[in-house]
C-alpha cells in the first residue's frame, strides 16, 4: 500500500491518513462487537457454568425452580423443538423440491417464494397468537407439547423451504443432464443426484431452524405453556429451557439456576452453530 | 406434490386467520381511530395503538442506527481490510451473536444496560435507548452477513481498476465498492429492520412498556409486539381482536418491507448460482 | 447426510421411549391463571403429587383473566384468579377461596417513606405526584410501576385504590409480580404494587392508611388492600380437580400457604 504514490491535489487530508482513520474506526466497531459477544457469553458462563452439574441436568426442579435441576425442561425442549423440525423438514424440503424441479418458473412460484419470505419475517409472537387460538383452543389440543411443536413447525417452515430451494438450485444443471443422459427418471435424478448434492445446504437450513426453535420463547409460552413438570405425553404442557430461563430470571426465583440454564442454552447454540458452519463449508466446497 | 400444497395451504391459513380475526375490530373502531388514537385502555373499550406504532418505529430506527453502523463497519473491514485467516474466526463469531436467545439479550440488558442508563444518563433506564441498543446488537449479524456477501460480489475488476488509478483501499471502498454494492446493502438493512420490528421478548424486558408516546430516547416505550405479548393471555372478545389487529398491522409492515427488499435485490447483477445460494443460506442465519 | 438422519432417528426414538415409559400417568388437573397464585399453586401441586404419585397437577400462568377463560373453554379444570369475580363472572363460574393475600405497596429499600394514604397512592399512580418530597419523602422523581391490563393484581389494585381514576400512561408496565419486585429493588425512585406474600426481605412495603402490611393485620381485617385467591371452576369441579382443591383447603395445605406468607382462607 505504501508503494503507491499519494494523489496530490485539492485534498485537505492525505488519503493515507483518512484510510488509517477509517481502518481504526472500523476495527473499533468490530472489536466492540466481538467484545459484546464475548462479554455476554463470559458473564453467563461465569455465573452459570459452575452450577451446571450432572445433578442439575438430571433432576427435576423443586420449590418453583429454586432448587433441583432442569431435566423436564431439557426433555421438553427436545420434544418441542425436535418435533417441530422433524415435521417441518420433510414438508419443507419436499416443497422446495416441488418448486424447483417439478414446476416451471413463473408467477405462481414467485408468489409462493414471496409468501415464504414474508412469513419467514413475521414476528414469532404472531405465530404464537395463531397457535394459541388455533391449536390450543380451536383444535382442543390445549397448552401442550404438540401445540408448541406445530406452531414452531409453521414458524421454521418458510426458512427451510427457502434455504432448501436455494441449495437445490445451486446444484449445477450439468448434474441433472448427466443423470438424464444415463437414463434415470426424474424421481431418481432428484433423490439420488440433486438432493445428495444439495444436502449440506439443506442441512444448514435445518440446523439453523433447530437453533431458532430452541431459542424461541414468546410463541412457546403461548402454546406449550409453562408447566414445571415432566411431560409424559404430547398433550402435556412443558416448559422449554429458554422459557424457564425467562421465568427464573424475571421472577427473581433463583438467579444461580437462571444462569445455569442460560449456560446450557448457550452451549447448545454454540454446538448448533458449529454444526451449521461446518455444513455450509462442505456445501460451498461441493458446489464451487 | 402433496407436501408442497400442504405447506402452502398451512401458511395461507395463518395469514387468512390473522386477518379474519383482526379486521373486524378495525372496522368496528374505525381505521383512523385505531391507528391514530393515543388511548390504549382495552378494558374500557379504547383501542388506539398510536403510541405503540411510534414506539416500534423509534425503537427500530434506533436499532438500525446501531445495527447498520456496527454491522456495515464490520462487513467492510472483513471484506477489504482483513486477511482471510482472521476473517474465518471473526465472521462466524459475529454470526454467533445471531444465535443467542433473545431472552438472554433482554436479561443482559436488564442486568447491565438499564441500571447504567438509569444511573448515568437519567430516566428510569427502561427506555428507547436500552431497547435500541439491545435490538441493534441482535440485528447486527444479519446486516453484517448480507452486506459481506454484497460487498464480496462486487467484481474484482472494480477494485483493481480503482487502485490502478491511484486510489487507496479506503477511497476505493467508499467511492467505488460501497456504491456498487448499494442494492445488496439496502437489502441487508431492510431485512435487519424486519427482524427489529418483530422482536418481542428482549424489548418487553428493557423498554418499560408504558402506553405514552416517548418524548426522548430516555423515556420508556411500548412496541406493537410487546403489546401483543403482554396482553394476549388475558384478552377476550374485543380485547383479543384488537391484539390480532395489531398483528395485522405488523404483518402489513413486514410485507411492505419485504417488497422493498425484493425490488431492491432484483437490481443486483445476475450472479453465478453458488454465490446466490450462499447468500441465501447466510440470509437465514 | 447419514448422520443427520441418524440424529433424527435418535430424537424420534427418545421421544417414543419417553412416551411409552411415561404412560399410565393417571388423570391430570390443569390449573391455569394468575401469576400471583402460580408460585403457591406450584408448591402445593408438588406437595400433592408427592403424596399421590399417580396424580398430576399442571400449573400454568397467563393471568387471572386468562385463567377464567381457560376454565370456560375447557383448557383448564381450575382457573386461578387473584381478584374478586365480577357479577357476570359469578353467574358463569364457581369460586372457592383458597387464601387471602394482601396487596403491598412497595418501594426501594433506601426510600425512608413510612406510609402513604390511599389518596396519596391514587394520586401517585394517576401521575399527579412527581416527586417524593410531595409525600414526605426524599428528593427523587416518583416512578409508578404497574402491571399489565388483565392482570388480577392490577384489577384488584384498581378496584381498591384507583376507583374510577385511570393509571397514568407514563407508568412503567411489568408483566409479573417478580418483574415488579426486581424493578423496584433496583430503582430508588420506583413504587409498585404486588402480592404481599411475595415481597420478601429486599423491599419495603409501606403502611397504607396508617396500617402496617403484615399478615396479622390482613387476618384482623385492618389492612385495607386485601384480595382473595380463588380457584374457579365452571360448574362442579371434576373428581380429580376436587381432590386437589380439598388438599389445598386441608389443614396441611393451608399451613403451607401460611408458611409462604399468605393468609389462610378462613
Amino acid at each position: 500500500m505504501e508503494a503507491r504514490q499519494a494523489r496530490t491535489g485539492p485534498m485537505r487530508i492525505h488519503p493515507h491518513i483518512t484510510q488509517r482513520l477509517a481502518v481504526i474506526a472500523m476495527w473499533t466497531l468490530t472489536v466492540i462487537t466481538l467484545g459484546v459477544l464475548l462479554f455476554i457469553i463470559a458473564y453467563i458462563f461465569w455465573h452459570g457454568l459452575p452450577h451446571v452439574t450432572w445433578s442439575f441436568l438430571s433432576e427435576s426442579p423443586r420449590s418453583m425452580g429454586r432448587e433441583g435441576g432442569v431435566l423436564p425442561m431439557i426433555v421438553g425442549t427436545i420434544w418441542v423443538a425436535g418435533l417441530a423440525v422433524a415435521l417441518a423438514a420433510p414438508i419443507g424440503v419436499a416443497t422446495a423440491v416441488y418448486l424447483t424441479e417439478y414446476t416451471r418458473e413463473g408467477r405462481l412460484t414467485a408468489v409462493i417464494r414471496f409468501g415464504a419470505d414474508c412469513l419467514a419475517g413475521i414476528p414469532s409472537i404472531i405465530f404464537g397468537l395463531f397457535g394459541f387460538v388455533f391449536f390450543a383452543i380451536y383444535l382442543g389440543m390445549g397448552l401442550s407439547v404438540i401445540s408448541g411443536a406445530l406452531t414452531l413447525a409453521l414458524m421454521v417452515l418458510p426458512t427451510i423451504i427457502r434455504t432448501s430451494e436455494e441449495a437445490i438450485r445451486a446444484v449445477p444443471q450439468a448434474y441433472r443432464e448427466v443423470s438424464f443422459g444415463l437414463g434415470s427418471t426424474r424421481w431418481q435424478m432428484v433423490t439420488r443426484v440433486v438432493l445428495k448434492s444439495a444436502m449440506p445446504g439443506i442441512g444448514t437450513g435445518i440446523v439453523l431452524s433447530i437453533g431458532r426453535s430452541i431459542s424461541e420463547t414468546a410463541a412457546v409460552m403461548l402454546t406449550a405453556g409453562s408447566a414445571l413438570g415432566f411431560p409424559h405425553s404430547l398433550l402435556d404442557s412443558s416448559r422449554t429451557m429458554a422459557l424457564h430461563f425467562y421465568i427464573l430470571s424475571r421472577e427473581g426465583i433463583s438467579m444461580t439456576n437462571a444462569y445455569a440454564t442460560a449456560s446450557v442454552l448457550i452451549l447448545a447454540i454454540l454446538a448448533i452453530n458449529l454444526a451449521a458452519y461446518w455444513l455450509m463449508r462442505r456445501f460451498i466446497a461441493k458446489v464451487a | 406434490m402433496l407436501a408442497a400444497l400442504s405447506a402452502v395451504s398451512g401458511l395461507a391459513i395463518i395469514t387468512a386467520f390473522i386477518f379474519k380475526e383482526g379486521l373486524p375490530i378495525i372496522a368496528k373502531v374505525g381505521l383512523g381511530d385505531f391507528i391514530f388514537s393515543n388511548d390504549w385502555y382495552p378494558t374500557e373499550g379504547q383501542f388506539g395503538i398510536l403510541p405503540m406504532i411510534v414506539g416500534s418505529l423509534e425503537v427500530t430506527a434506533g436499532a438500525m442506527v446501531i445495527g447498520v453502523l456496527f454491522g456495515l463497519g464490520c462487513a467492510v473491514l472483513l471484506v477489504d481490510f482483513v486477511p482471510p485467516r482472521p476473517v474465518a474466526v471473526i465472521k462466524p463469531s459475529i454470526e454467533l451473536l445471531a444465535g443467542i436467545p433473545s431472552v438472554v439479550y433482554g436479561f443482559m440488558g436488564v442486568v447491565i444496560l438499564v441500571p447504567f442508563i438509569r444511573d448515568y444518563l437519567g430516566g428510569p433506564g427502561l427506555s428507547v435507548l436500552a431497547a435500541s441498543i439491545v435490538l441493534g446488537i441482535m440485528v447486527l449479524p444479519t446486516v453484517t452477513s448480507i452486506s459481506v456477501d454484497a460487498l464480496q460480489a462486487v467484481p474484482r475488476a472494480y477494485r483493481e481498476g480503482s487502485i490502478a488509478l491511484g486510489a487507496t483501499e479506503w477511497q476505493t471502498t467508499h467511492m467505488v465498492v460501497l456504491k456498487a454494492a448499494r442494492s445488496g446493502i439496502v437489502a441487508a438493512v431492510i431485512l435487519g429492520m424486519g427482524r427489529a420490528v418483530g422482536e418481542t421478548m428482549a424489548v418487553i424486558m428493557v423498554a418499560g412498556n408504558t402506553i405514552a408516546v416517548p418524548h426522548s430516547i430516555l423515556d420508556p416505550v411500548r412496541t406493537l409486539t410487546s403489546n401483543i405479548a403482554l396482553e394476549m393471555g388475558y384478552a377476550a372478545g374485543d380485547h383479543r381482536q384488537a391484539l390480532f389487529a395489531t398483528g395485522v398491522t405488523l404483518f402489513v409492515i413486514i410485507m411492505i418491507l419485504n417488497t422493498i427488499a425484493l425490488a431492491v435485490s432484483r437490481r443486483r447483477a445476475r450472479r453465478a448460482p453458488f454465490t446466490r445460494a450462499r447468500l441465501f443460506v447466510e440470509d437465514m442465519t | 447426510m447419514k448422520w443427520l438422519i441418524g440424529i433424527a432417528a435418535i430424537v424420534v426414538v427418545l421421544n417414543g421411549l419417553s412416551l411409552i415409559l411415561g404412560g399410565g400417568r393417571g388423570d391430570a388437573v390443569n390449573a391455569v391463571g394468575s401469576t400471583s397464585i402460580q408460585p403457591f399453586a406450584e408448591m402445593l401441586a408438588q406437595a400433592y403429587e408427592g403424596s399421590h404419585p399417580d396424580l398430576y397437577v399442571n400449573v400454568q400462568g397467563g393471568g387471572s383473566t386468562a385463567g377464567l377463560q381457560a376454565a370456560a373453554n375447557g383448557l383448564a379444570q381450575i382457573g386461578m384468579c387473584s381478584r374478586d369475580l365480577t357479577p357476570d363472572e359469578t353467574k358463569e363460574f364457581r369460586d372457592i377461596v383458597i387464601a387471602r393475600d394482601g396487596l403491598a405497596i412497595v418501594v426501594h429499600p433506601s426510600n425512608p417513606i413510612e406510609g402513604l394514604s390511599r389518596d396519596q397512592i391514587r394520586r401517585i399512580f394517576a401521575g399527579e405526584i412527581h416527586n417524593w418530597t410531595e409525600v414526605g419523602g426524599p428528593d427523587r422523581p416518583v416512578r409508578p410501576i404497574t402491571r399489565e391490563e388483565g392482570s388480577g393484581t392490577r384489577e384488584a389494585f384498581v378496584k381498591k385504590v384507583m376507583g374510577k381514576v385511570r393509571i397514568a400512561r407514563e407508568a412503567l408496565t411489568q408483566e409479573s409480580n417478580g418483574a415488579v419486585k426486581e424493578l423496584v429493588r433496583n430503582d430508588p425512585a420506583g413504587v409498585g404494587y404486588m402480592s404481599l406474600g411475595l415481597v420478601g426481605g429486599e423491599l419495603r412495603a409501606v403502611d397504607v392508611d396508617g396500617v402496617a402490611p403484615t399478615s396479622a393485620n390482613v387476618v384482623a381485617g385492618k389492612y385495607p388492600l386485601v384480595r382473595p385467591f380463588l380457584f374457579v371452576t365452571k360448574g362442579k369441579p371434576s373428581e380429580t380437580a376436587q381432590a386437589f382443591i380439598d388438599f389445598v383447603l386441608s389443614p396441611e395445605g393451608q399451613r403451607m400457604i401460611e408458611n409462604e406468607g399468605l393468609v389462610a382462607a378462613k
